[in-house]
């Protein structure tokens, strides 16, 4: 069961979309998950032969938890596959050369490879009486957790359990649900990232404003020669603008964690998603600054259809590295984001508006973007934001640049 | 094409974006995106099944015309006419 968030303690294995005995590929699509956030597909990260299940459909396990057992093509080199330390207590990991389908638990930042697997840390998770999130909440909140009733497999205790023993939250009641989008869940799983983000990350706040009149005759110029289904929305020149500019200034691209800031080497521009009646995810658009444009907006139009639809892959949920969100033409002239952690920045653009601009001395009608970046103290000071934004401003503003 | 079937095909395609919407009771006149709550991406994706399903051609420029039920069935209905002649 992989880490599909910052605050993901366990999910629901709903479907599998593979046999034993089938072989699989990096990056498949093997099951169907359920979280907080709606029904993810999980991918595999190890090659081989699906051997067996190791996880029962419709049971919820921990993340961490082994969820198949993947036979590699490799096996009788078994050095060259899951050299990780063996599990003390994981009988199921029995064959040398077998490996469970589970990303390590701290996905994000080790995505643009991550071992094959981490049988250690899993291992860790499985056998600890409290997760470690519920342990971090207990140990802030000066609650013993001898005095928490675990509900998790073998009683471990939850990052739930410990909020219910706070009193913090009502018990969410137990219900089934078809697989798909829980925008209850939703909410419940944005509340706990939004409010750890603003306890926990000093957040400082920019604003920019540009003219991106010649940016839309681009577009407009661009679309005119193309078919509805291959046309260019605005939306996507933000994302290009802000992945490129994250190359350029990587102390905004990455995570912080453990006391301190991990660049990540890949840009994954989180892409904040409404759901209509309420609810929002920021799904990765994996290598957005190596993306030609057209390929971006045909990414972003399959990520948001999915994402809507409720079909988010494993993936996508935990490798963004920075997020960009953006109100559409329907929103207000500002936004300013809160940064999903364990992120640095988010990067917010607001509407385009038709505003008087001095352009050489005259005043005319132009086309006008306000951008605001919330970046995260602990790492960057306003300064090295200031020219983070004003470079995300320029590249917006010449989107013929970008191919 | 009836009028009547035109606008079956554009309830049809607008709930397939919105399917929780009750498309009955949207007011024929009212702006889309506000009466379904749809975006851009979703407007867009309305105009690239309209074009794939009934071969017509709309450019971006002619966005605006198709912003109400009343208008994209008015809009469709014009530009079915001129290609079928």
């Amino acid at each position: 069961m992989p880490s599909l968030g910052a605050d993901m303690e366990a999910g629901t294995l709903v479907e599998w979309l593979v046999k034993p005995g089938d072989w699989v590929k990096r990056g498949d699509v093997v099951a169907v998950v359920e979280t907080q956030k709606g029904a993810i597909e999980i991918e595999t990260y190890q090659p081989g032969q699906i051997e067996k299940f190791l996880v029962e459909l419709n049971s919820k396990v921990p993340v961490g938890t082994p969820l198949a057992q993947i036979r590699t093509e490799g096996e009788v080199k078994p050095a060259a596959v899951a050299p990780a330390p063996t599990p003390p207590a994981a009988p199921a990991v029995a064959a040398p050369a077998a490996a469970p389908i589970t990303p390590p638990v701290a996905a994000p930042v080790r995505a643009p490879s991550p071992p094959p697997v981490a049988p250690a840390a899993v291992a860790a998770v499985a056998g600890a009486r409290a997760s470690p999130a519920a342990r971090k909440l207990a140990e802030e909140r000066g609650i013993d957790l001898l005095t928490v009733t675990g509900s998790g497999p073998g009683g471990a205790i939850t990052y739930a359990d410990v909020e219910h023993r706070l009193g913090a939250v009502a018990a969410p009641p137990e219900k089934k649900r078809a697989p798909g989008l829980d925008l209850e869940a939703m909410r419940t799983a944005i509340a706990a990232a939004m409010a750890r983000s603003k306890r926990e990350i000093p957040h400082y706040y920019l604003e920019h404003q540009v003219d991106v009149t010649a940016s839309e005759h681009w577009l407009a110029q661009k679309n005119a020669t193309l078919p509805p289904d291959t046309r260019l929305l605005f939306g996507a020149l933000p994302i290009k603008a802000v992945a490129l500019a994250a190359r350029r200034y990587p102390a905004f691209n990455g995570f912080y964690r453990d006391n301190k800031f991990e660049p990540a080497q890949a840009v994954h521009v989180g892409v904040a998603i409404a759901i209509r009646g309420g609810g929002l995810t920021a799904p990765a658009l994996h290598d957005a600054d190596q993306l030609s444009l057209d390929e971006l907006m045909s990414r972003m139009r399959d990520l948001i259809q999915r994402t809507r639809a409720g079909r988010i892959r494993s993936s996508e949920m935990s490798d963004p590295t920075i997020t960009v969100s953006s109100l559409g033409e329907r929103g207000v002239e500002a936004l300013y984001g809160i940064i999903y952690p364990p992120q640095v920045a988010i990067v917010g653009f607001g509407k385009v508006v038709t505003r008087p601009w001095v352009i050489d001395g005259a005043i005319g009608p132009r086309s006008v973007i306000t951008m605001t970046l919330s970046g995260d103290h602990r790492v960057t000071d306003g300064h090295a934001g200031a020219l983070f934004l004003a470079e995300i401003g320029k590249l917006l503003q010449e989107p013929e640049s970008y191919e | 094409m009836s009028d009547i079937d035109i606008r079956k095909v554009v309830q049809e395609e607008l709930n397939n974006i919105a399917p929780e919407v009750d498309m009955a009771g949207v007011d024929p006149a009212a702006d889309l995106r506000e009466a379904l709550d749809i975006d851009s991406m979703d407007f867009l994706n309305f105009i690239t099944a309209i074009h794939q399903r009934l071969s017509i051609d709309i450019p971006e420029i002619d966005y605006p015309k198709l912003i109400t039920l009343d208008g994209a069935v008015a809009y469709i209905t014009a530009h079915l006419g001129s290609s079928k002649n």
